[in-house]
């Protein structure tokens, strides 16, 4: 593959330790310093489409809840567009934190559903970073609902089945606020598929 | 750097030969949280190529000066006042503008501000410990801030962290973003701490060490670092296989 010419290497990847809630989520650390915190809304309230809650929980290998994990989303709008120009409406800005609690390792976020864009079927980009994690986790959210887009997926596609599963949340839209429930797991049979972008 | 769209070509793939394993047996919290089978690779479609736009609305005009965004009004943080800057450059050593640069360390004890951090140095009422900001068009950055003292963690019976200030990135796509420690130049602890030497390559921990700036040092005030932050390339050329740019 083709690749420019580099002068400089990228700068190694460190561990956000347990205390990454200090630099990216101040409050939860215990204190409160900024006017406004980034990350709190994915999609504002005026944001357009479907609002969605996403829960879940980061497993290690030994079956314990990851209790110190902090997550970024990155997400198009409903219509399939990305927040990096001015392409969507002002209410949404498709990116977010989220940290998990304490005590339990649950976290949750609420949202919009996410619109298709190019071939690929509507999904969530995570990214995960924790103590014991030493280069950020990348991988993917697939909703349960669009089973017939997943079969023309190219991500999807160049995946086995048991790999594929591990992408697709749990749950439904028939309620209200459609909830799915999406566990990530480090390691293990059923370990989430992440990725090398 | 607002209101700009932002490239949307793909990353030069990573170099794993510079970047520490996922398990690590020496830092013992990999063992059962590192991932056992290998990445999948993805040559990035605008899931990944594409991330959020920050202005300077988005963060308060204090939140680079550690020194002060937590201190009540004529009050300074205990410790060695320092300063630490550099720039966000990309692969082909182009500025990265318009970047967030994050920053979070303990205090000159070695204590977070941080409700799970039991450490018995005392918590310093001044200081926060944390600060952000938005790098230049010349990919700048600087925080002004008290040099973080080492502290003890339980990998081992005697386990120290060099003093470190940790360091979020985020450049112009997802598949940027980095977190990383900066560590300063001649502390002894480097060549003990399992987190460093998980990195396979030294050339690659030399590059999270910040250099004694004299230059930029404040006569009769504040110390100076450089630290620079290497964020990936982009590929000129498509990959034969990439999937659909809309
Ligand atoms: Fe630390």
């Amino acid at each position: 593959m083709a690749k420019t010419t580099e002068l400089l290497s990228e700068t190694a990847s460190q561990t956000a330790g347990p205390y990454v809630h200090i630099g990216l989520s101040p409050n939860a650390a215990g204190f409160d310093i900024y006017d406004k915190e980034l990350g709190a809304d994915i999609a504002g309230p005026n944001a357009k489409g479907q609002r969605i809650r996403v829960e879940g929980t980061v497993w290690d290998g030994q079956g314990e809840s990851v209790k110190d994990v902090l997550i970024e989303i990155w997400q198009p709008n409903s219509d399939g567009n990305f927040a990096h120009s001015d392409a969507v409406e002002d209410a949404f800005r498709g990116w977010g934190r989220v940290i998990s609690d304490f005590d339990t390792g649950a976290w949750g976020f609420d949202t919009v559903r996410p619109g298709a864009s190019g071939q690929e079927a509507p999904h969530l980009n995570l990214w995960i970073v924790a103590r014991g994690i030493n280069v950020g986790l990348h991988t993917r959210m697939y909703f349960p609902d669009d089973s017939d887009a997943h079969l023309t997926d190219p991500v999807l596609n160049n995946l086995d089945h048991d790999q594929r599963a591990t992408l697709v949340a749990a749950g439904d839209a028939t309620s209200d606020l459609a909830t799915y429930r999406f566990d990530i797991r480090l390691q293990g049979d059923a370990e989430t598929v992440f990725f090398d972008i | 750097m607002t209101n700009t769209p932002k490239q949307v070509d793909p990353l030069n793939p990573r170099d794993w030969s510079r970047q520490p394993p996922a398990y690590w047996p020496d830092y013992k919290t990999t063992r059962a949280r590192s991932p056992q089978r290998k990445l999948v690779r993805l040559a990035g479609s605008m899931s990944e190529t594409t991330g959020p736009i920050f202005n300077h609305d988005d963060l308060g005009a204090n939140d680079w000066d550690l020194l002060t965004n937590f201190a009540a009004p004529g009050e300074c943080p205990i410790g060695p006042r320092i300063l630490v800057h550099g720039r966000v450059l990309d692969e082909d050593a182009r500025p990265v503008s318009g970047a967030l640069v994050e920053c979070w360390q303990a205090n000159a004890g070695g204590r977070y501000r941080h409700k799970n951090d039991t450490y018995l140095a005392p918590i310093d009422p001044n200081f926060g410990g944390c600060g952000r900001t938005l790098t230049g068009i010349d990919g700048t950055y600087r925080f002004r801030t008290v040099q973080p003292g080492a502290y003890p963690w339980p990998n081992g019976p005697n386990t120290w962290r060099p003093a470190h200030i940790h360091f979020s990135i985020f450049g112009h796509s997802f598949a940027h973003r980095l977190i990383t420690q900066c560590y300063f130049e001649g502390d002894p602890f480097i060549p003990h701490c399992a987190i460093v030497q998980s990195i396979p390559s030294q050339d690659a921990v030399d590059g999270l060490i910040a250099r004694l700036d004299l230059e930029e040092t404040i006569p009769h005030d504040t110390v100076a670092y450089r630290f620079d932050i290497v964020l990936r390339g982009r590929t000129a050329t498509p990959f034969e296989n990439q999937l659909e740019w809309t």
